[in-house]
């Protein structure tokens, strides 16, 4: 790219990789998504062609959701996505606070300890974790998830949430606390709604690890009835291997309601990736 | 930043530490007191010292699986940074550039398979390289290269090769979105003043934009590094737990999971598990360390 090539052919360069890797990113997806709708036989005759009214089947789908639970999948990886993102917000807000509003003995301390926790994977400590969870007695439940991917979340929320606290004007707490206002109020009606830009950075940080999880759900909670939807559709495949259609289907479930949500929220998960520079 | 009374302080910071020391720092540091214990015929466990790392690292039943899985790992971490990371860079210098139409439609579409499911990505990628269904031999056809084609995934010598180039192709999004990131990041001003001195945009990005992002550089390498040694989801999902054929594509993750769990006939053991993470903390430790007193301490003097 030297100065002397003319700025069309340069352009032109610059739209004919970026294009290439586009269609390579999104090829493999597309090509699930629309043989899933097709019958078994269009499916190997011509995998790169769009369903017709001919080759249109839905019989992949009604297979997958006659043998294997896939909304209660769904339901489960909502639950623990919804209640981990909940309670590592809270906590995290909270704990967040504490370290960048207080001087105290241990701050420093605490913040490393804590900051150890956002490049030590959770995942190696997994056998004490599965003795903990056994010895709680809550093995194949909801909670155990929750709990260890709030463990898990924790660390990066609080570094995050940092950021965002001290980005708050001092003027609006100490108006409130010269008003009398105590410690607890000031945090939850003052502070806690000011942290609502944060939820997106916060969220993409931590709830697409956690939804995608396999390694978890698989150890601590395998049960039917406990399933997410990551661990459902791994085993759900590994069972009907040689019955494409049910396989193609069960993919595209799992990838149709990620590709929604990314068509909502791709701005701001995409401004809390590069925090706030890509406007 | 004011002093208060601790109790507060203690009460807006008792929930999350209990969460995270309960579930996430105790069991790390009981792994790594498990990994000096050994489990004896009935169940029982005893201090060993360092009999267990002694046996994993020279007794040729564990160590070759070990090793193995070491240096395939090794592998998985190379194809990474030799494929992953200067493609994201280009990616990402690409779109930085002035005027390029569509840069935020290309920048959201490339992302999107990191936001899928490590399990989903490899089951379709599984799709396409089967010779049953033959799309990637008939897509190979088409630039007359079919005879190229083979059962990538099944066989040996390219197993992990092609794997590791499913995670390149997953996850690429994310250095090119970080680089990104510190590429528009510079001052306009730097990059104007360069042009003015007549600097061709070659030079400009290799004199003074690839310098100024090195922090960045230095990030993605250790965000790779912690990732790639601790993979598992996408071997276990194309492979199962035995990271075939032959132990071809064993990470240091499914072996983990092996030696805890047990596979087929093979035993699971808690304390030879706790031993495989204590060395994987060891060297996702040894990869941070690097990072924090080399890299980033270097680097952060080029940082503005």
């Amino acid at each position: 790219m030297r100065n002397n090539t003319s700025p069309a052919l340069r352009g032109g360069l610059v739209h004919a990789v970026l294009g290439a890797y586009t269609l390579l990113a999104l090829f493999p997806i597309g090509l699930v998504l629309i043989n899933a709708f097709k019958a078994r036989a269009a499916i190997f005759d011509d995998p790169l062609a769009l369903p017709t009214p001919g080759s249109w089947s839905l019989i992949g789908f009604e297979r997958v959701l006659s043998k294997s639970a896939v909304p209660m999948f769904f339901g489960n990886s909502i639950v623990v996505t919804a209640c981990s993102l909940a309670l590592i917000l809270l906590l995290g807000a909270m704990a967040a606070w504490a370290l960048t509003e207080y001087r105290f003995p241990g701050r420093r301390v605490l913040t490393l300890f804590l900051a150890f926790g956002i490049m030590v994977p959770i995942r190696l400590g997994t056998v004490s974790i599965l003795e903990l969870v056994v010895k709680l007695d809550l093995v194949n439940t909801l909670t155990a998830l929750v709990l260890v991917y709030t463990a898990q979340g924790l660390p990066l929320a609080v570094f995050i949430l940092s950021e965002f606290i001290a980005q708050i004007p001092p003027d609006l707490k100490d108006a409130a606390r010269c008003d009398g206002v105590d410690e607890f109020r000031i945090f939850f009606q003052v502070v806690l709604p000011l942290l609502r830009p944060a939820i997106a950075t916060v969220g993409v940080f931590t709830m697409v690890p956690i939804w995608n999880d396999l390694w978890f759900p698989l150890i601590l909670a395998p049960g039917e009835r406990t399933q997410t939807i990551t661990l459902g559709v791994q085993q759900f495949i590994g069972q009907y291997a040689t019955d494409w259609n049910a396989v193609l289907a069960a993919l595209a479930l799992a990838i149709v309601p990620v590709l929604l949500l990314y068509a909502l929220f791709s701005k701001q998960l995409i401004r809390g990736i590069t925090a706030g520079a890509v406007k | 930043m004011r002093a208060r009374l601790p109790w507060q302080v203690l009460a807006f910071l008792l929930p999350a530490l209990l969460v995270y020391t309960t579930f996430s720092a105790l069991p790390l540091v009981d792994t790594l007191r498990l990994s000096l214990y050994s489990t004896d015929e009935a169940g029982r466990q005893h201090l060993a010292g360092f009999a267990n790392f002694h046996t994993l690292l020279s007794d040729p039943r564990w160590s070759a699986g070990f090793w193995n899985a070491m240096v395939n790992n090794l592998k998985f971490f190379g194809i990474h940074m030799l494929a992953q990371n200067p493609i994201g860079l280009l990616l990402a210098a690409l779109l930085s550039l002035r005027g390029v139409k569509g840069a935020a439609a290309y920048r959201t579409l490339i992302f999107l398979p990191t936001l899928l499911s490590v399990v989903i990505i490899g089951f379709i990628w599984q799709l396409i390289l089967s010779p049953l269904w033959g799309v990637a031999e008939r897509m190979l056809g088409w630039v007359g290269l079919s005879s190229w084609f083979g059962p990538w995934l099944g066989e040996e010598s390219s197993a992990l090769i092609t794997l590791s180039l499913v995670s390149v192709w997953q996850f690429v999004g994310i250095p090119m979105m970080l680089i990104y990131a510190a590429l528009i990041a510079i001052p306009e001003e730097i990059i104007e003043a360069a042009v003015v001195d007549g600097s061709s945009p070659w030079r400009i990005f290799w004199r003074i934009r690839l310098p100024l992002i090195l922090p960045t550089l230095g990030l993605v390498t250790i965000l790779t590094f912690v990732a790639n040694f601790n993979a598992f989801d996408l071997i276990y999902a194309v492979k199962g737990a035995v990271g075939g054929p032959n132990y071809s594509t064993d990470l240091l993750g499914t072996y983990f999971y092996r030696t805890f769990f047990g596979y087929q006939s093979q035993v699971g053991s808690p304390t030879m598990g706790a031993t495989v993470a204590t060395l994987m903390f060891l060297v996702i430790l040894c990869g941070v360390a690097v990072y924090f007193f080399a890299v980033q301490r270097r680097l952060q003097r080029f940082t503005f």
